[in-house]
């Protein structure tokens, strides 16, 4: 049994893990808090000024010190749009793996639980769905959807778009990881012991076998927290992701892509370098915690 | 004693198809469970042995309802319960409980015990206020001699005999008249299994209980039973009073489970065995099941297949050969 | 002098950072020729530890901390590993519990016989092979021959352990180390297991350590008995003896707890609580929160085992025989 207590006290004796926590802590707290800490309102275009355009970091020549890390094409100070766009960025890739675990969690259960053809009418589907790339389904909804409404409209609903997007094509690996849990614990005597009693299967997936398969939910959450910011970012980059005046860090990198070579490297430089962070910093606590909460993995105590 | 069973099977059949690919013609079945007749009569302790996959653990579970009969019918004092739907057998199911045999998995992990007690109470006694159904949880854990300060803990935190007490207490929080007691004491340590089965001859003899134990090990059910049924290849082959069964013996096969069972005097394993098996239980043989590994086995054993009769000692064997 | 002598063997795993905490606190275990021992315990008694350091296969974190294991003169504690492999396997051989631990189920039961042959011996193809049908016959398993070729998956579990039994002949060991290798099993394939193991450790004169939790069947294969409780031998003496007239609480307890030492409808004996864990030991002797004949000094100091028993107040003879 894994007590939180233990993991608390297993994370504390883990420099990678401990790094990883306060990078993704400090960022966090920077999206949440962007309103109060940035320097600038990169959506207030009362604050922006075109005569700032492409202003270097501030410790270079003709750079200000009102841009601590330089400014974009717009006028908007990097750092500004970073601390919003990584707000952006986490929201979506939050959101898209509420989606992917309510409709997986969902999904798995039931597959698992029932078995027979709702198990394999399910998971056929999963792996069809699977055999589709998540960028590639995106690409091509985006599209429809980008043209067939206006700009402003597109604006309004991007970020729900692309939860819902990468949410749905997500949702298999959930489905798959409940499912292999399900399996596991619905031969167990407690859950016959929950049947002798004449309790109704809902309450039994849910109330007595779902609580047993959170374990690798929780993990596989954090991984998919990055891959979904990760296919945020690649969709904005090929412009079919947030719009760049409500810019996320995959939008920043584009809009600033095509300066590299103009010399403005700082546009595109800072907020790729804020991605890797965060993606990285979700990864290598995800494994921790896959490595910690794996039994089959722990050794020597229980 | 009265005569009526508050138990009763009647030609209760399990098959269990067996997977195939889906492209083969042959649909290979598992006879789990072959025409079994039992009557358990109130207040005994009715023993189920035999070996495994030889079909006790299926009777338990077809009885108590984990598992559908596809032939023949289960009767609970006179009601017949396999046909009924949830609703019809609600009222029922507190009236008939079940021990399993690991007690660390038959606890929900993440369930502290109190919530683990008081399921039943609210799903089966709704009539009962929050007040009353706590009292009974602390009723039975007294009587289970579990401490009152266990109700907030988890199941982790507790050893394999706490846990298989909380897992009895669990059984009797409806306060019912039967219960399956699955090989409860096979996963304890020796020490622990006197505890636990002095608990149920207790509990039986406070609550006036019907037990269904299911065991392998016949020296538990000469101290235990009232009557066995020696179960093979999803057949009862015997079936008698536990005095008679191990004073007389009429089976062969019961012949042989008794000299199998190592004694602290010794002597049982001084003769050397050829090795014997269960027959595939897809394909069994065609006359008696046991007959392949019965040293008196006639010709007539490998063609014709024995019923369950009565003997002159009262007892019931399926044999040819008994008397 | 005794064939195996092993002197207050102690085995630690680490707790924590710095801690440890010892799964066996000094074991003295001695062996003759031909000697069958049964090593008696609940789980978590360090039974299974024994055995494993015996063979030097504590897995890590765990370790050897304190003692000595003599075989034949050589401490095997000193060994290299490749030296240990020359008798582990050879002349000291192990039955497990579950027999796949042994068998690999890849691998033909013939495949898997000649290798472990030609690892110890150097003889021909069809020199092994006749020596492997040979074992196979021992055991009595039916159409040895053919089974060569069988996959450990086509055989019951009762000729995977017959087939266990054959590798562990195979070459000729002086010991055989079982552990729990009938627990598996149903009764009657137990009997004829058990059978077989002691019908071979006469015939050959091989010493056997038979580690288990049933008291019945060590009365029936054993000459000697240790019993085990919480990482310590707290009695150990001829099976008969023991048996008939235990001197140690825990061991009058154990039998009396046998349902079949009492008449039905009886109640039967219970030992109060259960085992501590190795990490929560009480003071003084273990056993003493769960003993009827405790005494002030059972509290603060530990018994050793001196002339067969680790106890302050063991049973007289009379009391034993109620």
């Amino acid at each position: 049994m894994i007590t939180w207590r233990g993991v608390l006290s297993r994370f504390l004796g883990d420099p990678v893990a401990i790094g990883a926590g306060v990078v993704l802590l400090v960022l966090v707290l920077m999206a949440v808090f962007a309103p109060l800490l940035a320097p600038q309102n990169p959506y207030d275009l009362m604050q922006i000024d075109i005569m700032d355009s492409e202003m270097p970091p501030a410790w270079r020549a003709g750079g200000d010190e009102r841009f601590l890390l330089g400014t974009d094409t717009q006028g908007r100070g990097v750092l500004s749009t970073i601390m919003y766009g990584t707000g952006i960025s986490l929201l979506i890739g939050a959101g898209a793996v509420v989606v992917q675990a309510v409709l997986g969690i969902t999904l798995g259960l039931i597959a698992g639980y029932r078995g027979g053809w709702v198990d394999a009418f399910l998971m056929r589907l999963a792996d069809i769905q699977m055999s589709l790339s998540t960028l590639m389904i995106a690409i091509i909804v985006l599209a429809i959807f980008s043209a067939g409404f206006d700009a402003n409209t597109y604006a309004d609903y991007a970020i729900f778009m692309l939860i819902l997007i990468i949410g749905v094509a997500e949702w298999p690996k959930f489905a798959r990881t409940v499912r292999s849990s399900v399996l596991g614990e619905k031969n167990k005597e407690y859950v016959d012991a929950a049947r002798v009693i004449g309790l109704p299967p809902r309450r039994i997936m849910w109330g007595h076998i779902l609580p047993n398969t959170l374990t690798p939910v929780l993990v596989i959450s954090t991984i998919q927290v990055a891959e979904a910011i990760m296919t945020e970012a690649a969709l904005s980059f090929l412009g079919l992701g947030m719009p760049v005046d409500r810019p996320s860090l995959g939008s920043l990198i584009r809009s600033g892509f095509e300066f590299i070579f103009s010399g403005s490297w700082w546009i595109t430089f800072y907020p790729a370098m804020v991605l890797i962070a965060l993606v990285l910093a979700l990864n290598l606590l995800g494994d921790w915690m896959r490595d910690v909460l794996n039994p089959k993995l722990r050794r020597g105590e229980d | 004693m009265t005569d009526t069973p508050i138990v009763e099977t009647r030609g209760l059949e399990v098959r269990f198809p067996l997977p195939t690919h889906f492209l083969s013609r042959e649909k290979p079945v598992l006879h789990a469970l072959n025409t079994v007749d039992v009557a358990i009569r109130p207040g005994e302790s009715f023993c189920v042995v035999g070996e495994s996959g030889c079909g006790k653990t299926t009777l338990g579970r077809t009885i108590i309802g984990l598992q559908r009969p596809t032939a023949g019918e289960v009767y609970f004092r006179g009601k017949r319960i396999d046909t009924m739907d949830e609703t019809e057998r609600k009222p029922i199911r507190r009236d008939m409980q079940m021990v399993f045999q690991n007690p660390y998995a038959s606890l929900n992990p993440r369930r502290n015990v109190f919530d683990t007690l008081v399921e039943p109470v609210r799903h089966l006694m709704p009539e009962m206020s929050a007040s009353e159904a706590r009292t009974r949880v602390e009723e039975v854990l007294d009587a289970t001699g579990c401490d009152p300060s266990w109700q907030r803990r988890l199941p982790h935190e507790f050893s394999g005999g706490q846990r298989q007490r909380i897992a009895i207490a669990r059984a009797l929080v409806t306060n019912p008249a039967f219960i399956v007691a699955d090989e409860p004491i096979s996963a304890l340590d020796v020490s622990i299994q006197a505890q636990i089965l002095n608990l149920l001859s207790d509990l039986q003899a406070e609550r006036g209980l019907t037990y269904l134990f299911i065991t392998h090990d016949l020296s538990v059910v000469e101290h235990f039973g009232t009557r066995v049924a020696v179960m093979y290849l999803g057949r009862i082959m015997e079936l008698a009073e536990t005095a008679t069964l191990f004073s007389r013996p009429s089976h062969p096969y019961t012949q042989l489970l008794l000299e199998a069972i190592p004694k602290l005097e010794g002597g049982s394993f001084d003769r050397p065995h050829p090795p014997g098996e269960l027959p595939d239980p897809v394909n069994p043989p065609p006359g008696c099941p046991f007959a392949p590994r019965c040293p008196i086995a006639v010709a007539r054993c490998r063609s014709e297949r024995p019923e369950l009769r009565k003997l002159k000692n009262g007892a019931e064997a399926a044999c040819h050969l008994a008397e | 002098m005794p064939m195996l002598e092993v002197r207050d063997l102690h085995v630690a795993f680490p707790q924590g950072k710095t801690d440890e905490v010892e799964a066996l606190r000094g074991v003295d275990l001695h062996l003759s020729k031909g000697e069958r021992l049964g090593v008696v315990g609940e789980s978590g008694a360090g039974k299974s530890m024994l055995a494993f350091a015996i063979l030097n296969l504590i897995a890590e974190p765990g370790r050897v901390s304190d003692g000595e294991i003599i075989f034949h003169g050589q401490n095997l504690l000193d060994l290299s590993e490749r030296e240990i492999r020359r008798i582990r396997g050879n002349r000291i051989s192990m039955i497990f519990q579950d027999p796949m631990v042994t068998l690999n189920p890849v691998l033909t039961i013939g495949t898997q016989m000649m290798e472990t042959l030609r690892a110890h011996r150097r003889i021909s193809d069809a020199e092994a092979r006749r020596l492997c049908i040979e074992k196979l016959k021992e055991v009595s398993i039916p159409s040895a021959d053919s089974r060569m070729e069988a996959y450990p998956h086509e055989l019951s579990g009762g000729l995977r352990q017959r087939v266990v039994i054959a590798i562990a002949l195979l070459t000729d060991p002086e010991l055989i180390i079982a552990d729990e290798p009938t627990t598996a099993l149903d009764v009657t394939i137990q009997a004829e297991i058990m059978a077989l193991i002691l019908k071979l450790c006469r015939e050959k004169d091989v010493a056997l350590i038979l580690i288990t939790h049933d008291l019945g069947v060590v009365a029936e294969v054993t000459e000697r008995i240790m019993i085990m409780y919480a990482g310590k031998c707290v009695e150990e003496g001829p099976t008969r003896q023991i048996i008939d007239a235990p001197r140690h609480p825990y061991t009058y307890g154990l039998l009396r707890a046998l349902p079949q030492k009492v008449g039905r409808g009886q109640r039967l004996y219970q030992i109060p609580g259960s085992m501590p864990p190795i990490t929560a030991l009480p003071s003084g002797c273990a056993y003493h929160p769960r003993c009827e004949r405790v005494t002030d000094r059972c509290r603060r100091e530990i018994p050793e085992l001196g002339d067969g028993t680790a106890c302050f107040s063991p049973l007289t003879p009379v009391e034993a025989a109620s």
